[in-house]
Formats: structure tokens, C-alpha cells, sequence
């Protein structure tokens, strides 16, 4: 990274972290929500966009995150066991999710991937006795640090917008990693890379695992965010709204994600004064975005220099 | 990289024998034997749909031969998978371009010898470069690719692709390196530069060297042992002058 983008990011870290004190309750949650959703879409981004493999079953991560959280909150588990649990068995999930992958590739993934994330939806709504069914778990409490509740909405968006830095930074370090450059050969070319003693069964199996547990941990602080949680937004129109958002910030792009969430999130709150409107215009934006920029909006920079080096 | 290390020297390093594939009716390969030695180089020519790239399949673990079987340095290795046989320090090239295309030409062939070394843990802990940095500017340099080196593979033109594609096959420093039409689309100055560039890295690495390939030239300056193959078949074997002149090649590939 060079240093006018060093510079660009801290400031845009800074003004992230500013703004919510000049925001009313509704947007700080907002902004906290965007932080909980880019941690399972910067995951999802490891899994599709740097190591290739089609998935739609991200959202089924998030709500075993949330629902463990549930549980071992009400039972006054601390944060800093929750989170690790919750990372570690969504870790162990997201291998077992993988195993598909070594079979079948692209739209057959994509199906196996979804059928998992609506059986995880059925066991959410049909196990009463566990998942509360559809009426859910309510009365989560919010976690406390070192003594230091997290009650406010303030207080816990910081929580949880260090926690994304730190993620963000353990992914940038992972994707630098020869094991980034792995997830690329696989992505790039599978056969190749086994030929050149890449072991493709293990780094398949490794995207899914790494990539389900962000979304795993990012389910903790959706659990802690919203208090009260139930099946519908782990339903697998979640996983699409996730695999849209990695796509349309540009997949495989380290910040994508950033960009991605902002649109899936954020912007259906900006358009909601259309109201009725907004889906249809939402969609119209999403299709003119794949049919002009099929590289996503990261791509955008790169797409001008090209034209400029055209002339 | 050279020989089968502690081996007795009188153990044949790669010996095919009898390897046949069929597709159903096709006789791909049809009883293939031929021996290979410690630091050889040899050649497989033949007409098109000969079976030479299946061949090299049969021994590489990409397709399971329906009978015969493949030894390297006294171990069998027939229907082994590729992922087992890079470990044992086999490599190849392919018959068509298999470059990494959206990683930089420098990563291209760091990752492809980053696996040998430590094991996965240690490799995530490692630097980014994986200690091949170095490694891989010098082959870089080796190969002229030094002013492209930082963009992605993929953005380049198919013979600069091409010498990617041979570089990567010879980061890990094979023992044995399989190259399927290596010469395939490269213009005729680099062909020769190429060849020179072989007989380098077969000095410097010690590798033993399978080629096929169309260019009968480069075939006949880079190989002392070549293998002529017709309908699956071995038609010649030996020295590049005798094949080259055996009437039966002449009539069956090179023409008059
Ligand atoms: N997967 C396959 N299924 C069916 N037939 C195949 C398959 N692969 C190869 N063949 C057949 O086997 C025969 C040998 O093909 P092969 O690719 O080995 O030839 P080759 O000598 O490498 O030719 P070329 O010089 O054109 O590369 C051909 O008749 C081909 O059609
Ligand atoms: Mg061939």
C-alpha cells in the first residue's frame, strides 16, 4: 500500500469512528450492524473471492454464531469465551461444508451450500426447545468488558467496530500469507496447483472453515446488537444478500467487502424514503452494476487507468 | 536435485512399462515402455493423436492407465495422484497454458514451490514470500521476465505465458520434469533461446528432462534420446539422427 492510501484509510477509519456522535440511536446501530454484517462478508470475500468456491450458506454461520451467543450470554458465559466458541464451531462447520467443494464445483456448489443453509434455517425454527422455534430468544444481554458494560449503544459499536480492525487486519495478514497466495492457485487453477503440490483438498476445506468463522463471531455481535434474535434474517436470502455484496464490491478485492456491505446494508436505509420504490430501484442498480462493472466497484480505478493507457 | 539420492545406482530412475489407455474403442496408449535415466533429457515425438500427451498423463497421475505400470527410483508410482507425485519431485508443463492469471508473475512462481517447503502451519507463519523471494528473481532474470514480474499472469502474451508456465515447473527444483510442447506458440528466436535455457537448468538442477514436442529441430539439438509414437505405439527409438532417418517415422510423422 502506497502512502495516499495509507493516509485514505486512517482517515476514513477516523471518520467512522467519530460519526456516530452525531448520530441519533437508530444510526448508531446502523453503523454497528454494518460492522457485524462486513465481518461474515469479509470472510465470505476469503472463501468465494480469493479462493473461488461458490457459496450461499454465509448466513447460516452468522445465525449459529447468534444463536450460541443467545444461549451462553443469558447464561452469563463471558464475551471472551463466547466469541472463540462460537468461532471455533463455526470453523469446525465450515470444514464440514467444505467437503461438497472437493466433489462439485460452481452452480452445483452453490445448491449443496444452500440446502445447508436451509436445513441450519429448519433446526433454528423447529427446535423449540433450544431455538425458542419462531418466536425466538429474547432478553440477550449485552456483554461487559473487564467489568465494563457494553449496555450503551455507543460503547458497544466501538466494541464491535475494533473488533472488525482486528479481524480486518488477521485476514490482511492471512491473504499476505503463502497461504493467500495458495487460496489464489486453487481459485486460479486447481489443476495446476495440485501438480505443483498444492494441496487443494486442505486449502478448499481451510476457505470455507476461515470464511465460516468470521461470520461465526460476527453472529455474536449480531446476538449482542439486536438482543432478541429468531430465524428469519438467517434465512438463505441473507447468504444472497452477502454473496451480492462481495460481488458488487468486487470479489477478491481486500476492500471490497467495505464497499459491498455499504450497498447491502446501508443503502436500502438511504432509499427507504422511496418506499415501495426502493426494491425495484435496488435491483435495477444491482443489475446495471453487473452488466457495466462485472469486477465490482473496486474495479472502477483500475477500469479508468486501462482507458487512459488506451488513448 | 539429481538421481534417486541414497538409491543404488543401478536402480532405473523412471521406467514405464507396458502403459496402456484406452477410450473405449481408442487405443490412446497402447503398450508404451521406455526407460528414462538420472539427468537424461528425452524426446517423444509423433503425430497428432498419437497418444503422447496421454502418455504423460498415464505417468503423471492425471488419468489412471487401464493396465501397465509407471516405477520412479524403484518405487511404483502408477496411478498415484498428482499432489503425491509433486512430492516425490516429479514435475510438468502442460499442452496448454496453466498459469495462475490474476496473481503477479512473481507470485506465480513462488507459490509454485512454496508447498515444498515446512509443513501448512509453518507456512502460514512464514513470510509472505516464504523465503522464495530470491529464488524466484533469479528465475525471473533466467527467464527475461523481469520487467512484467509484478503483473498478473493472466495480462500477458501466450509466450511470455508459456515461459511462466515452464519457470514454475522448475521453481521446486524437480527431479524429473515432464514438458508437454514447451515450444507450442513461441516465436522462433525465443525457441532457441528456450532450448538454450533448458540445457542450463539441466545442468544447473540436475533434472531429468521428458519433452515432447512438433519442432523437430529443437528436438533433435535438445535430445540425445528421442521416442517416435504412432497410434499409441512405440514406432522408434534411439539416437535423433537414426529415428529422424528411420523410414517407417518418415512415413508415418516427418514426411519427406
Ligand atoms: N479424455 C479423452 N476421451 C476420449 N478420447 C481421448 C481423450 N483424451 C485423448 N483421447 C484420444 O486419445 C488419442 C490420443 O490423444 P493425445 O492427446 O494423447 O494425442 P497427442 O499425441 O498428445 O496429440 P497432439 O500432438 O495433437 O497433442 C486421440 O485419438 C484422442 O482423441
Ligand atoms: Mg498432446
Amino acid at each position: 500500500m502506497n502512502r495516499t492510501r495509507t493516509f485514505g484509510l486512517v482517515a476514513a477509519l477516523i471518520a467512522f469512528a467519530v460519526l456516530p456522535n452525531f448520530l441519533k440511536s437508530y444510526g448508531v446501530y446502523l453503523m454497528t450492524l454494518f460492522c457485524v454484517y462486513l465481518m461474515a462478508i469479509f470472510g465470505l470475500n476469503l472463501t468465494v473471492g480469493y479462493a473461488g468456491q461458490m457459496s450461499l450458506g454465509q448466513a447460516a454461520f452468522l445465525g449459529i454464531g447468534a444463536y450460541q451467543a443467545a444461549i451462553f450470554l443469558k447464561l452469563g458465559w463471558p464475551i471472551f469465551i463466547v466469541l472463540p466458541v462460537a468461532g471455533i464451531v463455526c470453523f469446525i462447520v465450515g470444514l464440514i461444508l467444505g467437503f461438497p467443494a472437493l466433489r462439485v464445483q460452481h452452480h452445483y456448489l452453490a445448491f449443496a451450500t444452500l440446502g445447508f443453509n436451509i436445513l441450519v434455517y429448519l433446526v433454528m425454527r423447529n427446535e423449540e426447545k433450544v431455538t425458542g422455534g419462531t418466536f425466538g430468544i429474547p432478553g440477550i444481554p449485552r456483554p461487559s468488558l473487564f467489568g465494563y458494560s457494553l449496555d450503551g449503544a455507543l460503547p458497544f459499536f466501538y466494541f464491535t467496530f475494533l473488533s472488525v480492525v482486528v479481524l480486518a487486519l488477521f485476514l490482511w495478514w492471512l491473504l499476505r500469507s503463502p497461504w493467500g497466495r495458495a487460496f489464489a492457485a486453487l481459485r486460479d487453477n486447481p489443476m495446476r496447483a495440485t501438480s505443483l503440490g498444492i494441496n487443494i483438498t486442505a486449502y478448499t476445506l481451510l476457505a470455507f472453515a476461515i470464511g465460516a468463522a468470521c461470520a461465526g463471531v460476527g453472529g455474536v455481535y449480531y446476538a449482542a446488537l439486536v438482543q432478541f434474535i429468531e430465524p428469519a434474517p438467517f434465512h438463505f436470502s441473507a447468504s444472497l444478500t452477502m454473496l451480492l455484496a462481495v460481488i458488487v464490491g468486487g470479489s477478491g478485492r481486500f476492500f471490497g467487502p467495505v464497499l459491498g456491505t455499504i450497498i447491502v446494508v446501508l443503502l436500502p436505509e438511504w432509499l427507504r424514503f422511496m418506499q415501495n420504490w426502493y426494491l425495484a430501484v435496488f435491483g435495477f442498480a444491482v443489475v446495471a452494476l453487473m452488466i457495466w462493472l462485472p469486477g465490482g466497484l473496486l474495479s472502477i480505478p483500475e477500469r479508468l487507468r486501462w482507458k487512459g493507457a488506451a488513448k | 536435485m539429481e538421481g534417486c539420492g541414497e538409491m543404488t545406482p543401478t536402480a532405473r530412475f523412471l521406467e514405464v512399462k507396458d502403459v496402456r489407455k484406452a477410450y473405449g474403442a481408442i487405443k490412446a496408449v497402447d503398450g508404451v515402455s521406455f526407460a528414462v535415466g538420472p539427468g537424461e533429457i528425452v524426446g517423444v515425438i509423433g503425430p497428432n493423436g498419437s497418444g503422447k500427451t496421454t502418455l504423460f498423463n498415464s505417468i503423471l497421475g492425471q488419468i489412471k492407465p487401464s493396465s501397465g505400470n509407471v516405477d520412479f527410483c524403484g518405487e511404483e508410482i502408477t496411478g498415484m495422484s498428482p499432489l503425491q507425485l509433486s512430492r516425490r519431485g516429479v514435475g510438468r508443463t502442460f499442452q496448454t497454458l496453466q498459469v495462475f492469471g490474476k496473481l503477479s508473475v512473481r507470485d506465480n512462481l513462488i507459490v509454485a514451490a512454496q508447498e515444498f517447503q515446512g509443513t501448512m502451519p509453518a507456512r502460514l507463519l512464514a513470510p509472505p514470500d516464504a523465503g522464495l523471494g530470491q529464488h524466484a528473481d533469479e528465475m525471473i532474470e533466467f527467464f527475461g521476465l523481469r520487467h512484467v514480474a509484478q503483473l498478473p499472469a493472466g495480462s500477458l502474451s501466450y509466450g511470455q505465458q508459456k515461459l511462466i508456465d515452464i519457470a514454475m515447473a522448475f521453481m521446486p527444483k524437480p527431479r524429473l520434469v515432464l514438458l508437454d510442447e514447451p515450444c507450442a506458440g513461441v516465436n522462433p528466436s525465443l525457441v532457441d533461446q528456450l532450448r538454450a535455457l533448458l540445457i542450463d537448468l539441466n545442468k544447473a538442477q540436475g533434472g531429468s528432462f521428458v519433452v515432447i514436442e512438433h519442432n523437430m529441430d529443437f528436438i533433435m539439438k535438445l535430445c540425445p534420446h528421442v521416442i517416435c509414437m504412432v497410434e499409441g505405439k512405440v514406432l522408434a527409438e534411439g539416437p535423433p539422427e537414426t529415428v529422424q532417418a528411420n523410414r517407417q517415422v518418415l512415413e508415418a510423422y516427418l514426411g519427406n
